[in-house]
């Protein structure tokens, strides 16, 4: 009997040895949807590019805790019906050990129930103001839109307007019936009530529109001093042409519109860009404020060519590879991937990234809002080479980063 | 006219709704050919009409070739793959009597089959043509003429007066009419009516890849965009009457001016509900619809 327990526990001791190396080995996964497919695919495939560099850089320096790290994602197809059976499958078919969101407020808002059940720390990529509802002490957003985002994502836009002299009097808000401009054009309206601005013209338009002549047509009947728009890319290029059409005339145009910087978009549109008030993550006219984003998007751009996505990849790829970085640094610091402990160790740190230095708030948005107010001029033709250099794109805020004032009014700055 | 509606609003709006309706007339002519007379319940017709934007760009990026005059010449091809998506549905479905629910589940593979493909050959991102006129406007008095919207208007009216002439004016197309009418007649007399509806539902796919080409010139398009215009290309369809050519043109207008009086006047989120509503009152009041029979 004796005999028989002493080689049952060498067996079990045995097994133990030969298991251990291979747990050890099993690799790191980490899930998300992303969208690969839809409208909004042009940006989640960059984002995607980015997070694979990140996956590939880290895994040649041996991994996260001794662990190669495996990226497990599927498409979302920008639809945010499918994130919470993605997210579910990721959990418990994938027993992915954490997760990351896709790009946008469409397909992060879907997936916070399912972080909040699973007690989940869950970075977010680009969305606005998302945990404003939930409230989740778990959740952490790389988009550098500040502690209150609406509020600090439309602050350029505003804070520019309300130092033009003499001070601006009236606004048209307009935006498309989605989550995000509907978020953006709440705090615009927010902002509108802090400035004591009158609006004039504050009205939605379906996703599917086509032409932009009545709506803009519309807004001039108006008069305003200001045009704030928030639209998705295909209707901020339809906006931007419509605008140059009917020979639009206002003091400042733009605000949230998502198109402009990504470099189809600037290649399409050329020159109509000129004049337009817009937002940007980054532009190499404040390169020196990043002193290692070029070494990033070295490597980004030379995989986006190929993929046919962003060239450029200035607004959001820079971003999911720091998104990444953030989870990596914690982590490695935490030892663990105890959910509790990172998402304490994410609240508490100040962390160095290829965008820059990344500190979040309570709510696990920015501590300080960054969000670049840009106005484009100069731009000649089509070519995108020029937009690689300094000298087509003036920031106007926030004051750090500021290198020039805004032209007015729009009609003029066009020109 | 009260204050509310100057002159120059309402003209603008006139002449924008009537630009819209022409690029709507060209995106839903080809579905009142397939499903207003052929009773093909083609849903993959955006499909085609967003291949046919990638094909414009395609020749447009290389060539620098006018992305619509690039789609007339390529129409041919269009044709080609209509006569060949046709044989596929009459021999695996239409033949055995499985069109209904099977023929709609195929239409919708294509579909997809379609978005994918452009997904991997040209990518996700957004792609635009570029032409001579795409940033010029005309102005008359107060009135704006952008000739992205101008060029596809007068080219979509061309080819929907061609379709009708075509269908009323030649044999061919007679013979197209009279299978819409009354397919068992036909081949009681003899004609094989597979050969014209093969060549119906072909005509339908190319006016498909012209109205592609409009939109690639009008706005920026993606692999999937297509799916945005599965309802209103029915919509005009069911609006102007099934299998009419001037019933879709002139729903095609109606829901246009819907649109961009709405807009202007009253909100642009109110506008597909207005032109919906018109087409609900239209189907209450004349269910046949405009110039349906």
């Amino acid at each position: 009997m004796k005999c028989l327990a002493a080689w049952f526990s060498g067996a079990l001791i045995a097994l133990c040895l030969v298991a251990a190396p291979a747990l050890a080995q099993q690799p790191l996964k980490i899930g998300f949807g992303m969208s690969l497919t839809g409208p909004l695919a042009g940006n989640g495939k960059a984002a995607l590019i980015s997070m694979q560099i990140w996956q590939e850089d880290v895994n040649a320096k041996g991994g996260i805790l001794g662990r190669k790290v495996e990226l497990v994602y599927y498409d979302d197809q920008t639809n945010p019906s499918t994130v919470p059976s993605i997210y579910s499958k990721l959990l418990d078919v994938d027993k992915v050990d954490l997760v990351v969101s896709g790009y946008g407020t469409n397909v992060i808002a879907p997936a916070m129930p399912i972080m909040m059940q699973r007690n989940m720390t869950f970075m977010g990529l680009f969305g606005l103001n998302v945990n404003s509802k939930f409230g989740y002490d778990r959740y952490f957003q790389i988009m550098p839109s500040g502690p209150e985002p609406a509020i600090g994502w439309t602050q350029g836009f505003f804070d520019t307007a309300m130092g033009l002299s003499p001070k601006p009097q009236t606004i048209a808000l307009v935006g498309a019936d989605a989550e995000y401009p509907a978020l953006a054009l709440q705090g615009a309206r927010e902002q509108v009530k802090r400035s004591g601005l009158k609006v004039v013209y504050d009205k939605t338009y379906p996703p599917n529109t086509v032409d932009f002549s009545p709506i803009l047509r519309a807004i001039q009947a108006t008069n305003p001093d200001l045009v704030y728009v928030a639209s998705y890319p295909p209707d901020s290029a339809g906006m931007i042409r419509t605008a140059s059409e009917v020979g639009l005339k206002t003091r400042m145009f733009g605000g949230g519109m998502v198109g402009p910087q990504f470099a189809a978009l600037k290649a399409q549109l050329g020159p109509l860009l000129n004049g337009l008030v817009n937002y940007e993550s980054f532009v190499p006219e404040v390169a020196d404020r990043f002193p290692s984003i070029e070494q990033f998007l070295a490597k980004y751009q030379a995989r986006a060519a190929k993929e046919g996505v962003d060239v450029l990849g200035f607004y959001l790829p820079p971003f999911a590879y720091a998104m990444m970085e953030v989870l990596e640094q914690s982590i490695k610091a935490v030892g663990s991937l105890d959910q509790a402990k990172l998402a304490d160790y994410m609240h508490k740190t100040e962390f160095t990234t290829y965008v820059g230095k990344v500190r979040f708030g309570a709510n696990g948005e920015w501590a300080q809002p960054r969000m670049l107010a840009v106005q484009y001029h100069g731009i000649a033709g089509n070519d995108l080479d020029q937009w690689r250099k300094p000298g087509r794109v003036t920031v106007l805020t926030p004051a750090p980063y500021k290198t020039g004032s805004v032209m007015t009014p729009y009609q003029d700055s066009r020109k | 006219m009260p204050a509310d509606f100057p002159t120059a609003l309402v003209l603008n709006a006139v002449v924008a709704g009537l630009l819209l309706g022409g690029f709507y007339a060209a995106v839903s002519v080809g579905v009142s050919i397939s499903f207003g007379m052929l009773d093909v319940v083609n849903i993959a017709h955006p499909a085609f009409v967003i291949l046919g934007s990638y094909i414009a760009y395609l020749v447009n990026d290389r060539t620098g070739f006018d992305p619509i005059a690039a789609s007339i010449v390529l129409s041919p091809l269009f044709f080609a793959l209509g006569m060949l998506i046709y044989r596929i549905y009459y021999l695996c479905f239409e033949k055995r009597g499985q069109e209904s629910l099977r023929g709609l589940a195929f239409f919708f593979g294509i579909l997809f089959i379609t978005e994918v493909a452009l997904v991997l050959v040209f990518g996700v991102d957004y792609r635009m043509a570029r032409s001579a006129y795409s940033d010029t406007t005309w102005r008359l008095g107060p009135v704006d003429f952008p000739m992205r919207l101008v060029v596809p208007f007068l080219v979509s009216i061309a080819m929907v007066i061609g379709v009708q002439l075509f269908l009323t004016h030649t044999f061919f197309g007679r013979a197209v009419l009279a299978v819409a009418q009354d397919a068992l007649a036909l081949r009681l007399m003899g004609v094989n009516t597979f050969r014209v509806k093969e060549f119906a539902f072909a005509l339908s796919i190319a006016t498909a890849g012209v109205a592609g080409a409009f939109l690639i010139v009008i706005q920026p398009v993606q692999p999937s965009i297509g799916r945005e215009y599965i309802g209103l290309v029915f919509a005009v369809c069911v609006l102007g009457g099934m299998g009419s050519i001037w019933g879709t043109l002139a729903g095609a207008f109606v829901l246009g001016l819907a649109e961009s009086f709405t807009s202007t006047f009253f909100g642009p989120s109110w506008a597909p509900a207005v032109s919906f509503g018109l087409l609900l009152a239209t189907l209450a009041f004349k269910p046949a619809g405009l110039f349906g029979r």
